[in-house]
């Protein structure tokens, strides 16, 4: 069996920052693996070392400066990973559903994996709905927001839990193939070990661009655009206590002791 | 084509509060776009969620008597059917765990883009204008959607609920399922695991979050709701590092709590940790980061490294 994870470099914002037209201005943004994505690797990896998976591929929509975050993937024990980019990639403000779903369906098509395996949503954009998207273009099952699963390979089947809300947990049985959108806490992500970087190093990096893929140059424009970009109104008037820690936990104290907090 | 549709959400024989909301919004919507407002409801007892539906400003509920519980499959194809019958502009569904796992499969296979998490829409010059937010909520943004139409996905609790009664007349669709279709089946639920402590009893919590850094550093959260004679709570991460049980998580997939003082500590206020917590009547969030979302409903603020402010209010009630 075969296990596809989509895994995406998302950029992470430092405490004070400033916007520079639709976008947070480059000096104050990081990137790291997107936290979703992290446990679906792990979910693969353990599928694979349970003997049910043969491969486990990763896919990164991303310019080459993601290659440090995929060879996190990789360290992780993913076996290979694609990387698709190209000039047209570079000039969108914001990859809509549609065209990572038409870009992902041609790489689900080259490597015809018996598993999809995506985040819920990405720590930046956050749409949460590729991974549905995607199963739907591909014509294959689906679940989304999984913090469990148990795959019958002879059956071809798996068995999951959704996490809906208030604690709440759906039990679904669906055929495979299929793609599944993980929940954080479905395991304990690894840390990469040294050895695990060290073979990475070593681990083929396919670089794709949407030509080879065979993916018209077009469907990255997507029918989304960003317009604008801002800080977000305050809804309540907070009061800020300042000073040292010693002078604001005591102004706190006053406020709890007032509000009837005591000991 | 100028209609809205919208998709009721429904669990266990209830409708949920987002399903009112949604009528709201796509009233606004239907408003701004000189449409009807249908609403459709799908599976389950439909009759009498369609009279619970039919609130003032609502044109037409559409009932789709079709198995017992949501099963996406039966969803996707429905709404498909429900679109091409009465050919709406856009198709209103709840940024829940539901919605997704419905909407963006809905979106794929009309051909319709997709815009999710929602917090405001508005129609300028006929073009669909959504305003959500990035990065875990540090900045808003607004997104103009070139098409005629789209599938939207809103944020619960961001419109009022509809209220009043309507006088629509209630129709039943006849759906076709392609059973073939159906690869799913939902077996049943289960709540998470309970355990001694009741967070929604609580008066005061002391709430932690990911800026704890480490296990072995919640004793000083321990320590500090011994001494303000508090319940500890947490948002995911701790939970999900099975650092404290499931029955502590406050937000959307945890614990709704209202306490009258909650602490959040370390916790940068992302959507599913606020929609469980924003009933607090004080909210107070010790965090590093002004930035942070939490201090968008916070009433009080210290923007300071909790390692050094939780032990000095700690010794503060000792
Ligand atoms: C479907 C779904 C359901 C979810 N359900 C829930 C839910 O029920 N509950 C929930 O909580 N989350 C839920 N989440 C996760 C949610 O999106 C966030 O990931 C989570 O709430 C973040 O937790 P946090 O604030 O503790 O961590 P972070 O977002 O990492 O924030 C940590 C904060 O600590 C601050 N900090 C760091 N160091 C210090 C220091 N030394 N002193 C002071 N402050 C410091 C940082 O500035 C930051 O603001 C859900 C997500 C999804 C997709």
């Amino acid at each position: 069996m075969k296990i596809l994870v989509t895994v995406k470099e998302v950029a992470t914002v430092e405490d004070e920052f400033e916007i520079d037209g639709t976008a947070i201005d480059e000096r104050f943004l990081g990137a790291d693996l997107n936290e979703w994505d992290d446990y679906a690797i792990e979910a693969a990896v353990r599928l694979q070392e349970d003997g049910i998976a043969d491969e486990v591929v990763t896919v990164t929509i991303g310019p080459e400066d993601a290659e440090q975050t995929i060879r996190q993937a990789l360290a992780k024990g993913a076996d290979r990973a694609i990387r698709v980019w190209d000039d047209a990639l570079a000039d969108v403000d914001l990859l809509d559903v549609g065209a990572k779903t038409e870009i992902l369906q041609a790489v689900v098509e080259e490597e015809d994996p018996d598993l999809v395996l995506t985040g819920v949503q990405s720590g930046d954009d956050s749409f949460g709905a590729t991974g549905v998207s995607l199963a739907d273009a591909i014509d294959t099952q689906w679940a989304a927001v999984v913090n469990n699963l148990e795959v019958d390979p002879d059956a071809g089947t798996a068995s999951v839990r959704r996490e809906l809300e208030g604690g709440v947990e759906e039990l679904t049985d669906l055929d495979l193939p299929a793609v599944l959108t993980i929940q954080t806490g479905i395991n304990e992500p690894r840390y990469a070990s040294l050895r695990g970087i060290r073979q990475a190093q070593r681990k083929p990096l396919d670089h794709q661009s949407l030509a080879d893929l065979g993916v018209d140059d077009g469907a990255v424009d997507g029918d989304l655009e960003l317009t604008e970009m801002y800080e977000p109104e305050t809804e309540t008037d907070v009061t800020v206590f300042e000073g040292s820690a010693e002078e604001t936990a005591g102004d706190l104290a006053d406020l709890l002791r007032e509000k009837g907090v005591e000991a | 084509m100028s209609d809205v549709l919208a998709i009721a959400d429904h669990r266990r024989g209830e409708l949920r509060d987002v399903s009112y909301e949604l009528l709201s919004a796509g009233r606004d919507l239907a408003d701004e776009t000189g449409g009807d407002l249908h609403v459709a409801v799908i599976s389950g007892p439909v009759d009498e969620y369609a009279q619970k539906l039919d609130r003032e400003g609502v044109d037409a509920v559409h009932t789709v008597d079709y198995g017992e519980e949501f099963n996406h499959d039966v969803y996707t194809q429905t709404i498909s059917q429900l679109y091409d019958a009465l050919a709406p502009q856009y198709v209103l569904a709840p940024n829940s765990v539901n919605g997704l796992d419905y909407a963006p499969a809905v979106a794929n296979r009309l051909d319709l883009p997709l815009v999710t998490d929602v917090v405001d829409l508005a129609v300028d010059s006929d073009t669909l204008v959504a305003t959500r937010e990035m990065y875990g909520g540090k900045v808003e943004t607004t997104t103009e959607v070139a098409a005629d139409a789209a599938v939207v996905t809103i944020r619960s609790g961001e419109w009022p609920a509809a209220e009043g009664t309507g006088d629509t007349t209630v129709e039943s669709f006849d759906v076709e399922i392609d059973e073939d279709a159906v690869g799913s089946t939902v077996t049943g639920f289960e709540e998470v695991a309970g355990g001694d402590v009741d967070i929604t009893d609580a008066d005061v919590l002391v709430s932690v979050g990911r800026g704890i850094d480490e296990e072995e550093n919640l004793e000083l959260i321990f320590d500090l709701a011994e001494a303000m004679d508090a319940t500890v709570s947490s948002s995911r991460p701790i939970v999900d590092n099975g650092w404290l049980p499931p029955n502590r998580q406050v937000g959307q997939s945890g614990k709704v709590v209202t306490p009258d003082v909650y602490v959040a500590i370390g916790i940068s206020g992302a959507v599913q940790h606020v929609a469980g917590m924003k009933g607090s009547e004080t909210i107070v969030a010790i965090n590093t980061d002004p930035n942070a979302p939490i201090m968008d409903i916070a009433d009080y603020a210290i923007h300071d490294d909790l390692f050094d402010v939780v032990p000095a209010l700690t010794e503060e009630f000792q």
